[in-house]
């Protein structure tokens, strides 16, 4: 984190020293009780997302950071989460999608393998835990709609904690079984395999209802264990201690809301330190090698197909960790979930944020994910109330209301995406926060072009110099 | 390159043979399959005589299998051009398909509504369907040709990931683009293909008759427009690849850019010309397939360009007799698949896993046969 500190940016400026931590502090604490007054609002919501970010770029001491982000991420967010539980809900996502975007990263931004099919093996690890973790082992022979909810489950819900691992084995080996026969040929090959096997998932989801009732079709698996709640949690005098605080009562599916935020923080801190860890050990730098010249890598005694494979299975073990924390936290997964545009949604993270960038995809993971669950669903409510009332759509004169349904916002996510993708491609494609190496790959002999010199940290060494086995 | 004179009536010739040995031998071979099968699963079944329900259905799954197919190859030309001349894969290549569609199916249900396609005569109707299917290659083209300019001719020269992910956001960009218009102006997304003409009567070839019952062996004037459609196309397109001038310009910025503009060819030119004619193809594919399918919906390029796809593949990518050969076998496959898979597993498995089919067998090629059926050059590296 700490090399990003070299912004010589006129505005970052005003955040040297021990006045931008105050100044910091000030804008931190504005927003929190903006949010405090108005839970509900989008803007502020947004802006405490700013926040973050801005306490991610000031040029400040890392540690100094850290604790500004931990009174942002463990004291401001649950007490607003307390008024709009909502903003934890959106946490917890932006916690998921960022873990999966890491993990989508290895394999596109590490070893430069592109994969269209990511949410396949997050499908997996869904599918697993919801088969296990639901009664539909016991609905095998029904057909689906026909069977009612029963007080227990076949699996008790702490087997969640077994499922995560065993999710992460049946997503490698389903990773590097679909890797292996395409991961010696060209990488475009191995785009167009798995955008098939990610809709051969979802094939399989929808129609395995049938001769066996495993997945129970279109209609998706309901209701989903959740984890077992620390018993200090769910204890009844903490539950009046925070309707307390919050002014509403507060009941276990608050606690629970709570209980997947931290989660959320907790897998995503440990899925950036695992990812940097990766980034600059051996492994990492073969990957860097194999994406840059494959050939000139194998010379240097890279072992070309098992280095592919070792990306592609780790992105894949992520994906199927996730899927588990999902299913668990919606209690319920449908094929719907596991569509193309939900594996390009993760894809437009990692391009937005930067291929490589482990900073850099987190920022785009929570962009994105706040313009999918949050900013479109918003301004689909807008139109909708728009549309409720007489008013007519300045300029053209049609009232609100003739407008289509199917004009609402929130069906357009691949309009945005699509053109994310383009723009980024044609204009940034080393995205928001590149990695230093994209950066300077890209922009190579460009007009104006000055290398910026790291401050902090040790500089890459280039492919060509990878040291042999 | 060869520099050798062609002889036009042979370029034409040649094709129309390669497409007869195509589709005769995989659909003989296919079918041989089935049968075997029927044969081999017919004593394990009481309840119905499995052999005879295959043969009753074969005919039509035949002919299924080969209008598909061919949709098939028509598709699977504009990426194995495309990837022939810049070793690129047009993932946006669907969505040309998707335009054409709606272009000719508004067309027809323009002209509809002004009354003008209330006709029995057949020429008349195809006609107008020709009509459509000219607007569809026209908005399929100029499409593609504007793709090429202004999302992918400004990455050429950049690693290899950065086109391939425009191309998917241009494929992105055009479905919501179509569904946006069609909602704003119809607040609806998708269309119906307007029903017109008596292309739904059928053809009696022969009659057969097993164990005394008497079938029809016919065809419906629609899929008999469907191949002949398909096979003006293609062989117009092998003869303008192989005996043409331009043909000879895109072979050759193919083989070696650099080289080819040194002999005075405009690369750009070529470049931009090959994607006007694969998006060509692509629309007047894309106004058959809703010809024969009905519905016209701003996702449907997806499928059909993944299944096109994996016929180039299957032929071995970059070869235009390769595609037809591929799209082919693909067609009759997934026909196949459709139709008996859910008879011989006794329902368990119905026609949907014929995409599960299709993407099984273009896995199978990769492990075993990379560089394709008719693939001379090895696409494996290191």
């Amino acid at each position: 984190m700490s090399t990003q500190v070299a912004s010589t940016n006129r505005f970052m400026q005003l955040f040297r020293g021990p006045l931008g931590i105050l100044l910091t502090l000030t804008y931190v604490g504005v927003i929190a009780a903006l949010l405090m007054l108005e839970p509900r609002s989008l803007l502020w919501r947004l802006l405490l997302f700013t926040a973050l970010a801005l306490i991610y770029f000031i040029p400040q001491r890392p540690a100094v950071k850290m604790i500004l982000g931990a009174l942002l991420l463990l004291l401001i967010v649950p007490m607003v989460g307390l008024r709009n539980p909502f903003l934890l809900e959106i946490g917890f996502q932006v916690a998921v999608f960022a873990t999966l975007a890491l993990g989508l990263n290895v394999v596109v931004g590490f070893a430069g393998l592109l994969d269209l099919g990511y949410v396949a093996f997050f499908a997996v690890g869904a599918y697993l835990w919801a088969f296990f973790g639901s009664q539909q082992l016991w609905h095998l022979n029904d057909p689906p709609g026909t069977f009612s909810v029963y007080p227990t489950f076949p699996l008790e819900a702490w087997w969640f904690w077994i499922f995560i691992p065993l999710a992460i084995l049946a997503a490698t080996a389903t990773g590097i079984l679909l890797g292996f026969p395409v991961l010696r040929l060209r990488g475009d090959y191995l785009a167009i395999v798995t955008l098939g096997f990610g809709e051969v998932i979802r094939v399989l989801a929808n129609n395995l209802d049938k001769p066996i009732n495993l997945t129970n079709g279109p209609q998706g698996i309901t209701p989903i264990q959740r984890p077992p709640l620390p018993p200090f949690l769910a204890s009844s005098e903490v539950l009046t201690t925070l309707s307390g605080w919050a002014g509403r009562p507060i009941g276990l599916n608050d606690i629970y809301g709570f209980f997947f935020y931290f989660m959320g923080l907790i897998v995503l801190i440990v899925t950036i330190v695992i990812a940097r860890r990766l980034e600059h050990s051996k492994l990492g730098r073969s990957w860097t090698a194999i994406r840059e010249d494959d050939i000139a890598a194998v010379a240097m005694g890279v072992p070309l197909r098992r280095t592919k494979l070792t990306a592609f299975a780790i992105g894949a073990a992520f994906s199927g960790a996730m899927g588990v924390l999902y299913a668990s936290n919606r209690t319920f997964v449908s094929p719907e979930t596991f569509s193309l545009t939900a594996s390009i949604s993760i894809l437009v993270m990692v391009i937005l944020g930067g291929l490589g960038s482990i900073p850099g995809v987190v920022l785009g993971a929570a962009v994105v994910t706040l313009l999918n669950i949050d900013i479109l669903q918003t301004l689909s409510l807008l139109l909708s109330s728009l549309r409720q009332g007489n008013d007519v759509i300045p300029l053209i004169g049609v009232p609100w209301k003739n407008l289509p349904t199917q004009l609402d916002p929130a069906r357009y996510q691949r309009f945005v995406f699509g053109l994310l993708l383009i723009i980024m491609m044609i204009f940034r494609p080393e995205g928001m926060v590149p990695a230093e190496r994209a950066r300077l790959e890209l922009h190579e002999g460009e007009e104006g072009f000055v290398p910026e010199v790291r401050l902090e940290g040790e500089v890459a060494p280039n492919a060509d110099e990878q040291p042999a086995d | 390159m060869r520099l050798r004179r062609v002889n036009p009536i042979k370029e034409i010739l040649r094709p129309l043979v390669q497409l007869l040995i195509f589709v005769l031998g995989s659909a003989v071979i296919v079918s041989a399959f089935v049968l075997l099968l029927a044969l081999l699963l017919r004593p394990t079944r009481t309840d119905i005589d499995i052999f005879q329900v295959t043969l009753i259905l074969l005919p039509q799954v035949l002919i299924d299998g080969i209008t598909l197919g061919f949709m098939y190859a028509i598709i699977a030309m504009g990426y194995t051009m495309v990837y022939g001349v810049l070793e690129f894969i047009n993932f946006a290549h669907g969505e040309f398909v998707m335009f054409g569609a709606f272009a000719g199916v508004e067309l027809l249900i323009w002209l509809n509504a002004q009354g003008i396609l209330r006709t029995s005569e057949l020429w008349l109707a195809v006609v107008w369907l020709i009509l459509a299917v000219l607007l569809g290659m026209g908005v399929g083209g100029t499409l593609a040709v504007s793709a090429e300019r202004f999302a992918y001719r400004p990455l050429r020269g950049t690693p290899r990931l950065v086109p391939l992910i425009a191309a998917i956001g241009v494929s992105f960009l055009l479905q919501d683009t179509m569904r946006f218009l069609q909602s704003a102006i119809h607040g609806d997304f998708y269309r119906t293909f307007p029903e017109f003409g008596p292309f739904a009567q059928r053809l009696t070839l022969f009659s057969l008759s097993i164990d005394g019952r008497s079938i029809d062996i016919a065809i419906q004037y629609k899929a008999l427009l469907l191949i002949t459609f398909a096979i003006i196309m293609l062989v117009a397109l092998n003869y303008l690849v192989n005996a043409t001038r331009l043909g000879k310009a895109i072979r050759s910025v193919a083989q070696d850019q650099r080289t080819a503009s040194l002999m005075g060819i405009d690369v750009n030119r070529i470049i931009a010309l090959t994607f006007l004619i694969g998006g060509a193809m692509g629309g007047a594919a894309g106004v058959l397939w809703t010809f024969r399918f009905t519905r016209a919906d701003p996702y449907m390029g997806f499928i059909p360009g993944l299944k096109a796809f994996t016929a180039a593949v299957l032929g071995g990518i970059g070869s235009i007799v390769g595609a037809m050969l591929g799209g082919m076998v693909l067609g009759l496959l997934e026909s196949f698949a459709a139709s008996y898979f859910s008879i011989f597993s006794r329902g368990a498995f119905g026609a949907e896993y014929k995409d599960i089919f299709a993407f099984g067998i273009l896995i199978l090629v990769l492990i075993f046969r990379p560089q394709g059926l008719l693939g001379g050059k090895t696409t494996q590296k290191a």
